[in-house]
C-alpha cells in the first residue's frame, strides 16, 4: 500500500490558498471529489496512489481549503485548477471527477479541449438530466442526503458511523453552503454545458453507479452523447458514491482505460 | 406607547390531520390542502378585525408574510398595507416586514412602499426582514447570500427614497444601471424602518448600528433583556444612546371573559409553533448558509433530529416564562407591566388571535384590549417612561438624523 507516501500542503494560489492532498509516484491524475467533501482517506484514494500520482485538491471552500468569498460559479473553481496544474506544471494528465468534481472535470476539459490525456467523469453533475431530477439537497438532512448516495447503507455506516459525529455534520453543512454559493441556480447543472462539451478530443469514460439517487444515469448517457471519445461504464452494486462502494473496480477501470 | 394589533392570518381552514400525517406544514406540504373559499372567507374576516382594532384604539396593525405555509395567509404584505392605507385613517401600518432578501429587484418594493405611503398619507412603518429559511427555498433564492442581500436590497431602498434621481446601483447582487423611481414615500427622510427578528445577533447588531427599532419576536424576558444589552452596547459604540424608542416587542396575548376561555384560544398559539401539525421541518427551516455561523453546532444537529428546535418550547413553558399571556384583562394587565418594567419597551404589537379561535372571539378579544387592557398599558408605559419613536421624536436613523414627518405636515 501507498499509505505512508501521502503528503499534504497548502497551495499559496493567486485566487487564494488550496489544501493539496498528494501520492508520491505515477503519471498525474488530479482527483476532484464530491460536493460534500472528502474523508481523509478511502481505499479507493490508495488503489490509484498505485499507479498514479494522485493529486487531490479540497475545493475551495470545501473541507481543508478555506472559503473566497468572491467565487461565484463552479466554473470559477474549473480555472482554479487550471491555475493549479500550471502551478505544478503537470502535462499528460488523467481528470477523474467524482460527482459534484464531475462537473467541475467537465468545465475544465471544455476550457482545454486537448489538455488532459484523459477524462474520467463518475455520476457528474452538470448536465440537466430530460426525465428525472438532480436531488435537491436543500430538501434532504445532512444525513439523509448522504445516505442516498449509497446503495448500501451498510457501507456508509463502515466509512461515516452509524450515528455520523456532529463534526462531520458540520462540515457537511459547511461544504453544502458552498455549493450554494456556486451552484444554486440553476442547482447543479450548466445549461450551456453541453453545447461546449462536443470540442472536448481527449478520450473520456463516464462511469455510472446503476443505483445513483442522486443524479440519473440519463445523465451519463448525455454526456456520452456529448463528448466525441467517450463511452459508458454502468457498475451494478453502487449508488452515486461509487469510487466508496466499488473502490477497486472503478480504480481498476480508470488504469485500464 | 405604540401598540400594534398583530395576526398571523392563519389559513386554519385545513385538514389538519393531513399535516400531521405528512409530518409537516410548511414549503412541500401540497397545496392541494388550500381552500381558496375558506382563504377568501378569512381574508375578508381579517380585514374586519384590521378596522375593529383601529376602532377600539390600536395605533397600529402590523403585517408580515410567509410562503407555502397555512400559519401565514400573506405571501406579500405590501397587498395587505395597500388595503389598510385606503380603508383605515388614524392607524400606523407597520410591515415587519417586507423580506428584502426574496426580491429580485428592491426598486420595486421601493416604489410600491412609496405609494403604500402616499396612499395612506404618510401612516407606513417599513420594516426589513431576512425571510424564513424555508421562504428561501419557497422563492428559489440562495440562502447563502440571504444576509447580503438583505444589506444590500437595504441600501438601495433607502437610496431610492432619499437620492434624487436618475443614479446608478452596481452591487453584488442587484445591478440598476437607472434608479429613477416617480412613486417616492410622502414621510421625509424616509419612512421609518423596524427590524423584527428573533435569534440572530447580526441582526440585532445591524439595526443598531443603524439606529433602526429592534422588535423582539416573542422571546422570553431574559431572551429580552440581552437583546437590548447587545443593541445598547453597539448604539453606545457609534457614539448613541439605545432606550426604550429603539426597542419593540411582540407579544403573544389572548384576552377573554373568563381564564378558562382565554387559556383554550391561547393554546392556538401552539397551532402555528406546530404542535398540533409538526410545522417546522429541521432541514426547510435552517437551510445552509442560512442561519448565524455561531448556531451552527445546534443547527446540524436539529437537522438531524439530534436535540430540540433551539426556536421552540413547550405551552406551559411559554405561559410560565410569559411568551404567551393569557387571561382576562384584569389578570394580563400585571403580567404586561411585569414585561415592560423589566424590558422597557416602547413598542408593543399583542400578536391576540391564532389557528382556529372563532371570528366572534378574535372580535371579543380585540374589543377587550382596546377597552380595558391598552388604556391600562398606556398608563404603565407613562409612569415608565417608555415614549414611542413617534413621542419622543426619535431620528429615523444615525444617517438621517430627523423624525419622520409626511411631507408639507
Amino acid at each position: 500500500m501507498a499509505d505512508q507516501n501521502w503528503t499534504s500542503e497548502t497551495v499559496p494560489l493567486p485566487s487564494g490558498p488550496l489544501h493539496v492532498a498528494r501520492s508520491a509516484s505515477g503519471t498525474p491524475l488530479l482527483l476532484l471529489h464530491h460536493d460534500i467533501g472528502s474523508l481523509d482517506r478511502l481505499p479507493f484514494y490508495d488503489a490509484l496512489a498505485q499507479r498514479f500520482t494522485v493529486i487531490r485538491p479540497s475545493h475551495p471552500g470545501y473541507d481543508k481549503s478555506e472559503r473566497p468569498a468572491w467565487m461565484r460559479s463552479v466554473r470559477d473553481i474549473a480555472i482554479v485548477y487550471q491555475a493549479l496544474m500550471a502551478e505544478f506544471g503537470l502535462r499528460d494528465v488523467t481528470l477523474v471527477g467524482l460527482g459534484f468534481g464531475g462537473w467541475i472535470a467537465a468545465e475544465m476539459a471544455t476550457m482545454a479541449p486537448r489538455g488532459f490525456s484523459r477524462l474520467v467523469l463518475v455520476g457528474a453533475m452538470g448536465i440537466k438530466p430530460e426525465h428525472g431530477e438532480i436531488a435537491d439537497q436543500a430538501l434532504l438532512s445532512y444525513i439523509d442526503y448522504v445516505r442516498l448516495g449509497f446503495s448500501d447503507q451498510a457501507v456508509f455506516d463502515r466509512l461515516y458511523g452509524a450515528d455520523t459525529p456532529t463534526p462531520q455534520l458540520e462540515q457537511w453543512d459547511l461544504n453544502r453552503e458552498m455549493t450554494f454559493r456556486i451552484a444554486w441556480k440553476p442547482y447543479m447543472f450548466n445549461p450551456t454545458l453541453p453545447h461546449l462539451l462536443g470540442a472536448v478530443q481527449s478520450s473520456a469514460l463516464v462511469v455510472w453507479g446503476r443505483k445513483d439517487r442522486v443524479v440519473p444515469l440519463e445523465c451519463g448517457e448525455r454526456y456520452v452523447k456529448a463528448l466525441p471519445n467517450a463511452r459508458l461504464e454502468v457498475i451494478d452494486d453502487a449508488g452515486h458514491f461509487v469510487e466508496m462502494e466499488q473502490p477497486e473496480p472503478l480504480a481498476r477501470l480508470i488504469g485500464g482505460f | 406607547m405604540h401598540l400594534m394589533y398583530f395576526t398571523e392570518q392563519p389559513m386554519s381552514a385545513y385538514d389538519a390531520k393531513a399535516g400531521l400525517d405528512f409530518g409537516a406544514t410548511a414549503l412541500m406540504f401540497s397545496n392541494k390542502h388550500f381552500d381558496p373559499a375558506a382563504g377568501s372567507r378569512l381574508y375578508n374576516e381579517y380585514i374586519e378585525h384590521y378596522t375593529l382594532a383601529e376602532q377600539v384604539g390600536f395605533d397600529g396593525i402590523m403585517l408580515n408574510e410567509h410562503h407555502n405555509a397555512p400559519f401565514c395567509m400573506q405571501a406579500k404584505c405590501n397587498i395587505f398595507a395597500s388595503i389598510l392605507a385606503a380603508i383605515t385613517q388614524r392607524v400606523k401600518i407597520v410591515l415587519l416586514g417586507n423580506p428584502l432578501p426574496l426580491a429580485e429587484d428592491p426598486l420595486r418594493l421601493a416604489e410600491e412602499l412609496a405609494m403604500i405611503d402616499m396612499i395612506s398619507k404618510g401612516r407606513l412603518v417599513s420594516g426589513f426582514v431576512r425571510g424564513g429559511g424555508q421562504e428561501q427555498l419557497a422563492t428559489g433564492m440562495n440562502p447563502a447570500y440571504n444576509r447580503e442581500r438583505f444589506e444590500e436590497a437595504h441600501e438601495l431602498v433607502v437610496k431610492a427614497w432619499t437620492q434624487e434621481g436618475p443614479f446608478r446601483f452596481e452591487g453584488s447582487h442587484y445591478h440598476h444601471r437607472v434608479v429613477n423611481p416617480w412613486a417616492v414615500p410622502l414621510q421625509k427622510p424616509h419612512p421609518r424602518v423596524w427590524i423584527p427578528g428573533v435569534l440572530s445577533k447580526e441582526t440585532i447588531i445591524w439595526a443598531a448600528q443603524k439606529g433602526y427599532p429592534y422588535i423582539a419576536l416573542s422571546t422570553e424576558i431574559e431572551a429580552t433583556k440581552r437583546i437590548w444589552e447587545t443593541y445598547d452596547k453597539v448604539a453606545q459604540e457609534h457614539g448613541h444612546q439605545g432606550g426604550p424608542e429603539f426597542r419593540g416587542y411582540l407579544q403573544r396575548c389572548h384576552v377573554a371573559e373568563t381564564e378558562e376561555k382565554a387559556m383554550e384560544n391561547a393554546r392556538q398559539f401552539m397551532w402555528m409553533q406546530g404542535e398540533f401539525t409538526g410545522l417546522a421541518h429541521p432541514v426547510w427551516s435552517s437551510p445552509s448558509g442560512y442561519f448565524s455561523p455561531s448556531y451552527r453546532t445546534a443547527f446540524v444537529e436539529y437537522a438531524v433530529g439530534r436535540r430540540s428546535n433551539p426556536r421552540g418550547a413547550a405551552f406551559e413553558d411559554q405561559i410560565e416564562n410569559q411568551q404567551i399571556i393569557a387571561g382576562t384583562p384584569k389578570t394580563v394587565i400585571p403580567k404586561i407591566r411585569r414585561l415592560l418594567e423589566e424590558t422597557r419597551p416602547s413598542i408593543m404589537g399583542f400578536w391576540a388571535n391564532d389557528g382556529f379561535v372563532s371570528h366572534a372571539d378574535t372580535r371579543n378579544c380585540i374589543r377587550l384590549m382596546g377597552e380595558e387592557v391598552l388604556p391600562a398599558v398606556r398608563e404603565i408605559g407613562k409612569k415608565l417612561g417608555l415614549d414611542s419613536p413617534f413621542e419622543a421624536n426619535a431620528p429615523v436613523s444615525w444617517a438621517f438624523p430627523q423624525p419622520a414627518a409626511p411631507l408639507g405636515a
